[in-house]
């Protein structure tokens, strides 16, 4: 039967659009495998987990793990499980990422609209900065910072986060300003805007996407950051992932690894939050090179 | 008259390429200056500069007798309008006209009443509260002359500002703007690259090329009487016939290929030497069909009705040649004419300067 070709064309499910859905679902349990392992481990109790198959669901749920992980597993001598590690971690990431992502907005607006003499020099020492291995620093760094007295210190793990994030942001936020209309900018210098009142009236408010994108990555980047939080972070100020891998590497006793998968959940819990609220955002502020006025 | 802007022998250079060159410009107070010409001519530049977004390599800027080359863009008592309107995106229409204003702390009252008289007088009161995306092209640009409106500017900085609209809105637009001089009667300085907007805008036009200025002078100078031949070809549409041609003083005729051409009655004849190589310019409207003893048979090869006149083409010893007629007149294809030229609104123009003579 032949139809007259009219109004939409019809939609037909082609064996390419079936094996592309198949490819798809693949790589979608790919990825989630790991995760289901984790969630019903630490659903399990300890005689279940060594009796039984990796895959299989609990016979039947235990939730103990969960409260012990929080507060209960030991990290080296204490006690106290992840709750002080999640405090250490939100006092680090929050000052972090408000810091290097005003500083490096502000940088991005001055090397995207006020064309000083060796601009360019300095965005190609960005460019350069945002790919140097930070293990590489680190040393150097850590003789700096105890030259300053603020080594080990919560102010001393801040700083070294604002410096490590800056380029990559800073990099991120002259792009973006870079593809506004340049017409604006002037409009606003000719309405009487200085270098900050520009900065704050004009260009702050058009900013969201932008600001949402390197927020996103800077609290993923902070949160997940085990070796600058061992280093430079101090006893007192460990966060969250150094505490886990505490917790998970005991020297004695039995691995509970129910215990050790609700930690890890646990801990990476906030940078999955943090996806998920924003994923809208996030590809927006991506695709952000074209936002008219 | 006193001057509003000067522009004194002013230069500029992006890196070693060097747009504007020794360029002086002197505007009367309450005048209508359009800057035209092609695109990469430096007239945008040029008006850059004299808003002061751009720094000049050489000379200076005065505005109302001031001298502002070093002043902020803020302080030269301007205001601009973009093509690309520039409204800024977060702000409604209110905050953006008033954005100036308080940027200067200026009292609230006075801030509304000033926004009221803009809005009054560009018909926007009904948009004040929207945000520039939900507005149409033509109201944009409408909310980016206010903003310029309520700062009081001395000086209106017009960039190209009607480039980004349909011909209906331009037109409208363009009447609007004139009306709004008329009323203000504030110095204007309007960049184009649209003749139609220069000539009907202007109250003078300086045409630019190479960042130098080719002519200064009022619309209608310019298009009778065109300095040289970049005027005379840039300015009118469809653009003037040439030909070329050698004089003789003899008989005060050119010689175009076999042709002859009286031109006893050019107003310059006695300026042009014998065998002075020329090209002898006529616009389409000065082209007469007739027979006399001065005039040319040629074949009607095109006609182009445009409702109110038709445009005839033709050509003469292989150099095509537009003819602008009333529109009820009716040729057809191979037609059999007889051009006659109005020698008198001709221009004639040396071949090695192509300046006028």
């Amino acid at each position: 039967m032949s139809t007259i070709p009219k109004g939409p064309r019809p939609k037909h499910l082609t064996i390419g659009r079936i094996g592309l859905y198949c490819f798809i679902i693949m790589c979608a349990l790919f990825f989630l495998m790991p995760l289901y392992v984790m969630i019903i481990t630490s659903l399990k109790d300890m005689d279940e987990i060594r009796a039984a198959n990796i895959l299989n669901l609990p016979k039947e749920l235990s939730f103990y793990a969960w409260p012990k992980a929080w507060s209960q597993a030991c990290t080296g001598f204490v006690c106290e499980g992840l709750k002080p590690g999640f405090v250490n971690s939100v006092k680090i990431t929050v000052p972090s990422v408000i810091v290097s992502v005003a500083l490096s907005a502000l940088n991005g607006y001055a090397l995207a609209f006020w064309r000083f003499r060796g601009a360019y020099f300095f965005f190609g020492l960005c460019m350069f900065g945002a790919f140097i291995p930070y293990q590489v620093m680190v040393y150097p760094l850590l003789k700096i910072e105890d030259f300053l007295g603020i080594y080990s210190s919560l102010p001393g793990i801040i700083l070294v986060h604002t410096i490590f994030g800056m380029p990559i942001l800073t990099l991120i936020f002259r792009n973006f300003y870079a593809s506004l209309p340049i017409d604006l900018f002037k409009a606003a210098r000719i309405d009487g805007g200085n270098f900050i009142k520009i900065f704050f009236y004009v260009i702050i408010p058009m900013s969201t996407p932008i600001t949402i994108v390197a927020v996103i990555l800077q609290v993923t980047g902070i949160w997940n950051d085990f070796l600058l939080g061992l280093v430079f972070a101090g006893r007192d100020n460990q966060p969250m992932t150094v505490q886990l891998n505490n917790i998970v590497q005991v020297d004695y006793g039995v691995a509970e690894y129910n215990v050790d998968m609700s930690a890890t959940i646990l801990t990476s819990l906030v940078p999955l939050f943090v996806y998920f609220i924003s994923g809208r955002w996030f590809v927006r502020g991506i695709a952000a090179g074209a936002i008219k006025g | 008259m006193k001057n509003s802007v000067e522009v004194k022998n002013i230069s500029f250079s992006y890196g070693k390429t060097e747009i504007l060159n020794d360029l002086s410009l002197d505007i009367k107070e309450g005048e209508f200056m359009v800057l035209l010409g092609p695109s990469g001519c430096g007239k945008t530049t040029l008006l850059n500069c004299i808003a002061g977004l751009l720094d000049l390599t050489d000379g200076q800027i005065w505005i109302e007798d001031d001298n502002v080359t070093w002043k902020e863009p803020k302080d030269r008592h301007i205001g601009m309008v973009f093509q690309s309107y520039a409204l800024y995106p977060s702000m409604t229409v209110e905050k953006n006209l008033s954005f100036g204003l308080r940027m200067m702390g200026t009292a609230k009252d006075l801030i509304n009443e000033k926004i009221k008289n803009a809005a009054t007088l560009l018909q926007i009161n009904e948009l004040l509260k929207r945000k520039p995306s939900q507005l149409s092209g033509g109201q944009r640009q409408r909310v980016a002359i206010g903003r310029a409106l309520v700062r009081d500017a001395k000086v209106f900085l017009f960039d190209e500002p009607l480039s980004n609209l349909d011909a209906k809105l331009r037109a409208e637009l363009r009447y609007e703007i004139k009306k709004l001089h008329r009323d203000l009667s504030n110095t204007m300085i309007y960049v184009t690259h649209d003749q139609i907007e220069a000539m009907t805008l202007a109250d003078r036009i300086s045409v630019m090329k190479d960042g130098l200025i080719q002519q200064l002078d009022t619309p209608k100078q310019i298009y009778n009487k065109p300095a040289n031949l970049f005027v005379a070809g840039f300015i009118g549409s469809p653009s003037m016939n040439f030909l070329n041609a050698k004089f003789k003083k003899s008989n005060q005729n050119i010689i175009v290929g076999n042709k002859q051409i009286d031109i006893s009655k050019y107003e310059n004849i006695n300026k042009l030497i014998n065998d002075q190589e020329v090209v002898f310019g006529i616009r389409p409207e000065n082209i007469n069909i007739e027979k006399n003893e001065n005039s040319i048979q040629c074949k009607v090869e095109l006609v182009e009705p445009m409702g109110a006149d038709t445009l005839v083409w033709t050509s003469v010893e292989g150099n095509p040649i537009s003819i602008r007629l009333e529109g009820s007149s009716n040729f057809n294809l191979n037609d059999e004419i007889n051009i006659s030229f109005d020698i008198n609104k001709s221009s004639i123009f040396d071949s090695k300067t192509e300046e006028r003579i």
